[in-house]
């Protein structure tokens, strides 16, 4: 009953604050769904959702009509690997709630909790096409804290609403690889030891909580909030988003996952293309950022800007992202997405990796991440071509309510423009 | 013209000398540059649009080099007999980017625990060091800023110090030793540093400087230090009598104080650019650059008035709090209001695209009603750093005698598609996107895995 109540509630919140009838016509519809590329097309928003798609769609009367004279419209970009909504400025701690130091709160540190739908850097991501994020928890190593799990990722929007979850806890994060290594004592091998153990240990407690209940469970290393939280990844239901680079960290996380049954997505990978058929046998998709070509640690000697489309040609499902734990920054995305393209990355596989590939892997595909019917209106009718610094957004709906196309930085431009 | 070739001439001459070591040390000069131009056929590339650097846009442009500089550029013109032409239809020429913030070398890849060489953080004021000492020629990012069209680099000291230490200018050449990388005759720069890094490297050290006030004060003893110390030199030139004993740290400040070795403030906000705008007056020198310079739209008039590059982004923001109020506008707005703007890296991904973070903002200030044509707007990355590096009149446009620095993109470098896909340093082909002899990693990454693909 709770439980109905519950979802009734979230229902009704969830509908958009100005549900209105809109149509937009007359642009270029990059649909990323079945309906693919409409050269010249309407689509039809009604109570936050996409009601209609096509060349040949009928305007409702009484509909705002949006004329795309001629430009492109696409899904909103979904940014991945953010702390969208938790940070104003990195440097100031009280600022940010991207990562936790707490003793017995790793693993179990949801995200999705305590966000901040004012941030001033939620409409500057917006003006860059970006209408959801996936929120990452990053590792907070002050104290050299050894937390193998950094928490929870979410999927929310950039609607500036109140309920600005689309999906809470939909992976947790696990450092592998060189910076995993850290935390495991000091090297690999020992890292993976720990895991092993520690998975373990979260199978029993799943297996007998009622013994756990009672006190008379077998002694843990993890307090029983982070134990709790691990039982979806043990069970394969929750995928573990894995940080890792090197061609050898990647094929041992593969084969650490398959001993484990755990699903796991790359993050990273940015010598990925060198053991992409590999990935791609696996069906792991893989997280990373086009730009990330630096030689910048022995984990990355083999970093390419070629990474994206060899993956992508390997059959690996990509998702593209700015860096890691991306906020102020999130705005760079498109172009990051432009300039794997340069690099032989198929345009509409770039399109892909920042719609719906990011909506299917985190399990929000029914919601958002195409233009179709059905769907969430996230929409952006851009000027030109989406990837190009040239082109600038005309029009951004989140959920079907069109957001202004403004910002704190354009406040102070234009203040300081005046007074000049 | 045949004066700068005739100083050209001087200038190799020279280098020559220094190479062989038959001249006897420089004090002035006590690590000169041992580069070299290498031979090179004449060269036209045809065809091409081409931003020379000036403002200039040429539609249908040819573009002559020969003996390492700029001949000729224009429509139309005729090709001499003998040179090698490059066929540029549909593609764009610029000259050779310059980063006008960059650390390459002295914070070099891969990162270890002891590869972090750009701040000799143990004291506000080390102006007694000289950032080549740190830099490692086999960094492979030099190759990556290489792909991306940059010719010539401003090293500098970091940011951790009120004085941080001495720049130098490289050129972006494959070499063993940092000599044969320093650009000949470019002046020294001193990198200075307002806000909150010298205040929090220090004060969280409990020793001064702790605050702003803190970080003036430490100027200003500083510049006194270096006043009276030149005072001393002076004294004992006019008089005869014994020179002080030679100092490092203030002959680099004394230096700076007269001149001869150009300021770099790293500096973000509009209210201390002020403050060291007066201090500059107070003790008689001038800031060539502001860089990052965050805020600068917030005083453009007043930079433009007072000759100040401002070395900026348009894309970062918000990692600390004077880095706030960046607007992507920073570059046009200063542009706009007759200052000298400058988008630089500060890094080494974004030092491989400087022209896309160029036309990042452009696009932004055309946007807010600023139309910056794209002729002008490549000045940002090309004439506008020489000028702030001190060496304006001898690269960063493609006017006849200027050195050949050139760029050949594959579409409009303000694109995200473009690419780099020929680079000329001195007329010499130093990058060719489809020839694999140029991509030839440093030392570090030969025999490494994983270097099979394009960077």
């Amino acid at each position: 009953m709770i439980r109905l109540l519950a979802t009734v509630f979230l229902l009704l919140a969830a509908l958009p604050a100005r549900a209105e009838t809109i149509a937009i016509v007359n642009a270029r519809l990059l649909t990323m769904g079945p309906q693919g590329e409409i050269e010249r097309g309407t689509v039809v928003v009604r109570d936050g959702r996409i009601a209609a798609v096509g060349a040949n769609v009928a305007i409702p009367t009484g509909a705002r009509v949006i004329d795309g004279n001629g430009g492109i419209l696409t899904p909103g970009f979904i940014q991945a690997d953010s702390t969208l909504g938790t940070v104003e400025v990195s440097q100031v701690p009280a600022s940010a709630d991207r990562a936790t130091h707490h003793d017995s709160i790793s693993a179990a540190f949801d995200i999705s909790l305590g966000l901040n739908p004012d941030s001033i850097l939620l409409p500057v991501a917006r003006l860059a096409g970006i209408t959801r994020a996936v929120v990452t928890p990053l590792y907070d190593d002050r104290g050299n804290r050894r937390l193998l799990f950094a928490g929870q990722a979410a999927v929310i929007d950039l609607g500036q609403r109140p309920d600005m979850v689309t999906r809470p806890r939909v992976a947790m994060v696990l450092e592998m690889g060189e910076s995993g290594a850290e935390r495991g004592g000091g090297a690999r091998g020992a890292e993976i030891a720990a895991l092993r153990a520690l998975i373990d240990d979260v199978r029993h407690f799943a297996r007998n909580l009622a013994l756990y209940d009672r006190g008379a469970g077998r002694p843990q290393t993890l307090s029983r909030t982070d134990l709790e939280a691990l039982i979806p990844v043990v069970e394969g239901r929750m995928p573990l988003i894995v940080r890792v680079d090197r061609a050898a960290d990647i094929r041992e996380a593969i084969a650490f996952a398959r001993a484990e049954r755990l699903r796991i997505i790359l993050d990273g990978a940015a010598e990925g293309w060198r053991v992409a058929d590999e990935i791609s046998r696996a069906g792991i998709p893989v997280i990373l950022d086009p730009m990330s070509n630096l030689p910048h640690s022995f984990a990355e000697l083999g970093a390419t800007m070629e990474n994206a489309a060899r993956l992508h040609t390997a059959g690996v499902t990509i998702i593209l992202k700015t860096g890691s734990g991306v906020a102020h920054r999130a705005r760079e995305l498109r172009y990051g997405a432009g300039n794997a393209v340069a690099y032989g990355l198929p345009y509409e596989a770039a399109l892909a990796a920042i719609t719906i590939n990011p909506a299917r892997t985190f399990g929000v595909a029914e919601r958002i991440g195409s233009i179709e019917p059905g769907k969430d209106a996230d929409l952006v009718l851009w000027t030109g071509d989406p990837f190009e610094p040239l082109s600038q957004p005309r029009a951004i709906l989140v959920r079907g309510v069109e957001q202004p196309l403004s910002a704190r930085p354009l406040d102070l431009r234009d203040r300081y423009r005046s007074m000049n | 013209m045949k004066r700068i070739a005739c100083a050209f001439l001087f200038v190799f001459a020279s280098t020559a000398q220094a190479q062989a070591q038959t001249a006897a040390p420089d004090p002035a000069d006590p690590f000169p540059s041992t580069y070299q131009r290498p031979q090179s056929a004449p060269l036209a590339i045809t065809g091409a649009r081409i931003l020379t650097g000036t403002g200039a846009e040429i539609a249908n442009g040819t573009l002559l080099v020969r003996d390492g500089l700029v001949e000729a550029v224009g429509e139309g013109l005729a090709v001499p007999h003998g040179y090698q032409v490059i066929d540029a239809r549909g593609r764009w020429v610029t000259p050779g980017i310059i980063d006008a913030h960059s650390h390459l070398g002295a914070n070099s890849a891969p990162s270890t625990p002891l590869s972090s060489e750009a701040n000799e953080g143990v004291a506000p004021n080390t102006a007694e060091v000289w950032v080549e000492h740190s830099v490692w020629p086999q960094d492979p990012q030099f190759r990556l800023a290489r792909a991306g069209g940059v010719t010539t680099l401003l090293i500098l000291p970091g940011s951790a110090n009120l004085f941080g230490g001495r720049s130098v200018t490289l050129r972006n050449v494959p070499a063993t030793t940092v000599q044969e990388m320093k650009f000949p005759r470019a002046p020294y720069g001193l990198k200075v540093a307002c806000g909150e890094n010298p205040k929090r490297t220090y004060g969280s050290r409990g020793r001064s400087p702790a605050t702003r006030m803190g970080n003036v004060a430490g100027f200003r003893r500083g510049w006194i230090e270096a006043a009276d110390y030149a005072r001393r030199v002076e004294r004992a030139r006019t008089n005869g009598g014994e020179p002080p004993r030679r100092d490092l740290q203030l002959e680099t400040l004394a230096g700076a104080l007269n001149g001869e070795i150009l300021i770099h403030n790293h500096c973000y906000r509009a209210d201390e650019m002020a403050v060291m705008l007066d201090m500059a007056r107070e003790f008689g020198f001038r800031i060539r650059a502001f860089h990052h310079g965050t805020e600068a739209y917030k005083l453009a008039p007043q930079l433009a008035r007072e000759g100040v590059c401002v070395a900026t982004w348009a894309s970062s923001w918000g990692s600390k709090m004077e880095a706030l109020d960046a607007v992507e506008e920073n570059a046009p707005i200063i542009h706009q209001a007759g200052g000298c703007a400058i988008i630089h890296s500060d890094d080494a991904t974004l030092g491989q695209r400087l022209n896309q973070e160029a036309g990042i903002a452009l696009t932004a200030g055309r946007n807010a009603g600023i139309n910056i044509s794209d002729g002008e707007a490549i000045r940002w990355i090309t004439s506008n750093p020489a000028r702030a590096l001190g060496i304006e009149h001898r690269v960063g446009t493609l006017e006849p005698g200027r050195m050949a620095d050139v760029v050949l993109w594959s579409a409009n470098p303000f694109s995200v598609y473009a690419l780099a896909e020929r680079v000329w340093i001195d007329g010499a082909p130093v990058w060719d996107r489809a020839d694999p002899a140029y991509q030839r990693p440093s030392d570090f990454l030969l025999g490494q895995p994983g270097q099979e693909a394009a960077r």
